[in-house]
């Protein structure tokens, strides 16, 4: 049981389009530091309810809360600096990958410096491949230089989309575990959707369980993992 | 031989006319022959052509006799009506006529104003009006591909986009590359005109100026300055369009609102 501060809280969250619900009423608390599973079969609104949390998409009931404050009342370019994203295949910017980690930054008319640039590649195991084009990137490093660049934006929550779908189990594992390294090192907190229930099991502490855009289950994983019948 | 035989003005044109028309049922007339039947649509077509081109004839020959004004309101008239074919052609982008009204209006209306008032082109009506239509009808082609590839533009790049709106971008940001694109993409038709001007076309105003007894060279440069003056008002056309479609495309909580047809039924 953790008795850190929660930092992110869904209240009541709900997304309809076109007369259909994708997210229906979903309420889940984050605390710092924790690490959220979000799984569900496809379909059941784990994408729209994780681009919800970052204001990508308004809700049309129910909203988020920040440290305590209501997302609707912070400018979204501040809210999305705070509550970062890792999309599903990575969109990396045309250029190096250095400036697609000083991207975030210079938005707010910060520059990252090359000690930076270089600390947060070592961090995702791309030591070195700052003045690379990105179009000479395999899916593996692309990938990376989307998480790195989501964390130079220094956000206090990660949201990460499927990070592993696209790459092979080798890739896989691998990206797991500098996700797990980064969240750890900078204090993240940290929803990772997934539709592997084993993964879950690996790099997250609690999960919520999706299904047809309502939460059916929320609670530590084991637990979670138990009584959806796949558990140890 | 026309001009021998029909001495009245007005009674010639119709014959020539006549004899232009008759050389283009003789083709459909060949056509038949080899069992493509195109006469009937060919006749009703030169019909329909020769009373519409003659009743805006006209009408100019009416505003020649009128007030000044008559001329603006025509032009006016002209962008309203440009901006709704402009429109129709980027109907799935939010605010497509208003969007386009303002940018044909501002592009088109102030190359117009400036250019009358610089003295580059007359302010006769019966200058001002036929000047005017090019400018605006090349505004309104080259408005609905700005407006056209922006939208596709963003859609093909919507990941990019988001993932810039993501990091914090402002959305001006986050679409700049496409916006960019698609202003240059719009503005290729103009720069063609340009470059091959005289070499691969001799314009229509050029022809008609020579026909009628206009010296070739003073003929060919005030071609070019309707041609410049065409490229002026597009591109100051695609660049208002642009940005006002820019701010179309995202919520005020700075979210992208195009979607594909297939994510808008899902």
């Amino acid at each position: 049981m953790s008795f850190a501060p929660v930092v992110l809280r869904a209240d009541r969250l709900s997304r309809e389009v076109g007369g259909r619900l994708l997210v229906d009423d979903v309420s889940v608390e984050v605390r710092q530091g924790d690490v959220l599973a979000v799984v569900g079969p496809s379909g059941a609104g784990k994408s729209s309810f994780l681009r919800l949390l970052n204001r990508l998409d308004e809700p049309t009931g129910g909203t988020v809360w920040l440290d305590g404050q209501d997302y609707r009342s912070l400018p979204p370019r501040e809210l999305r600096r705070r509550v970062g994203m890792v999309m599903q295949t990575p969109a990396l910017f045309d250029g190096t990958v250095a400036d697609n980690l000083r991207f975030g930054p210079r938005q707010r008319g910060a520059d990252l410096p090359d000690d930076e640039v270089a600390g947060l590649l070592r961090q995702v195991g791309l030591a070195g491949f700052a003045g690379r084009q990105v179009e000479r990137l395999s899916g593996g490093e692309a990938q990376r230089v989307a998480i790195a660049r989501a964390v130079a934006n220094a956000p206090e929550v990660l949201l990460l989309d499927e990070p592993t779908s696209a790459l092979d189990e080798a890739s896989k594992r691998e990206i797991e575990a500098l996700v797990a390294g980064v969240v750890r090192a900078r204090g993240l907190t940290c929803l990772v959707i997934t539709h592997d229930l084993a993964q879950a099991a690996r790099v997250a502490g609690r999960v919520l369980v999706l299904e047809a855009g309502r939460a059916r289950r929320v609670g530590p994983v084991e637990e979670v993992l138990r009584a959806e019948g796949t558990g140890p | 031989m026309l001009r021998e035989l029909v001495p009245d003005p007005t009674l010639l044109a119709l014959a020539q006319a006549a004899v232009a028309s008759a050389a283009a049922l003789a083709v459909a007339l060949l056509a038949r022959a080899r069992r493509i039947h195109v006469e009937r649509e060919l006749a009703v077509a030169l019909a329909r052509g020769l009373a519409q081109i003659s009743a805006v004839g006209s009408v100019l020959l009416l505003m020649l006799r009128g007030p000044g004004w008559l001329g603006v309101l025509a032009l006016a008239g002209m962008m309203v009506a440009a901006a709704a074919t402009s429109a129709r052609r980027a109907r799935r982008l939010p605010g497509a006529f208003r969007v386009s009204l303002q940018a044909i209006a501002a592009g088109s209306g102030s190359v117009i104003a400036l250019m009358a008032l610089a003295g580059v082109v007359e302010t006769g009506v019966a200058v001002l009006v036929p000047v005017g239509s090019m400018l605006i009808a090349n505004a309104m082609n080259a408005n609905g591909l700005a407006l056209d590839r922006f939208r596709a533009d963003v859609l093909a790049h919507r990941r990019e986009v988001e993932s810039a709106l993501a990091l914090g971008a402002a959305p001006e940001v986050s679409v700049a590359p496409h916006l960019q694109s698609s202003f240059r993409a719009s503005l290729i038709p103009a720069i063609d005109s340009l470059r091959s001007l005289g070499i691969v076309w001799i314009p229509g105003l050029m022809t008609g100026m020579v026909l009628s007894g206009t010296p070739p060279l003073r003929a060919a440069i005030y071609q070019f300055v309707i041609i410049a003056m065409i490229f002026a008002s597009s591109g100051l056309t695609c660049l208002v369009g642009t940005t006002l479609v820019r701010a179309q495309v995202f919520s005020p909580a700075e979210q992208l609102l195009l979607r594909t047809e297939a994510e808008r039924g899902g």
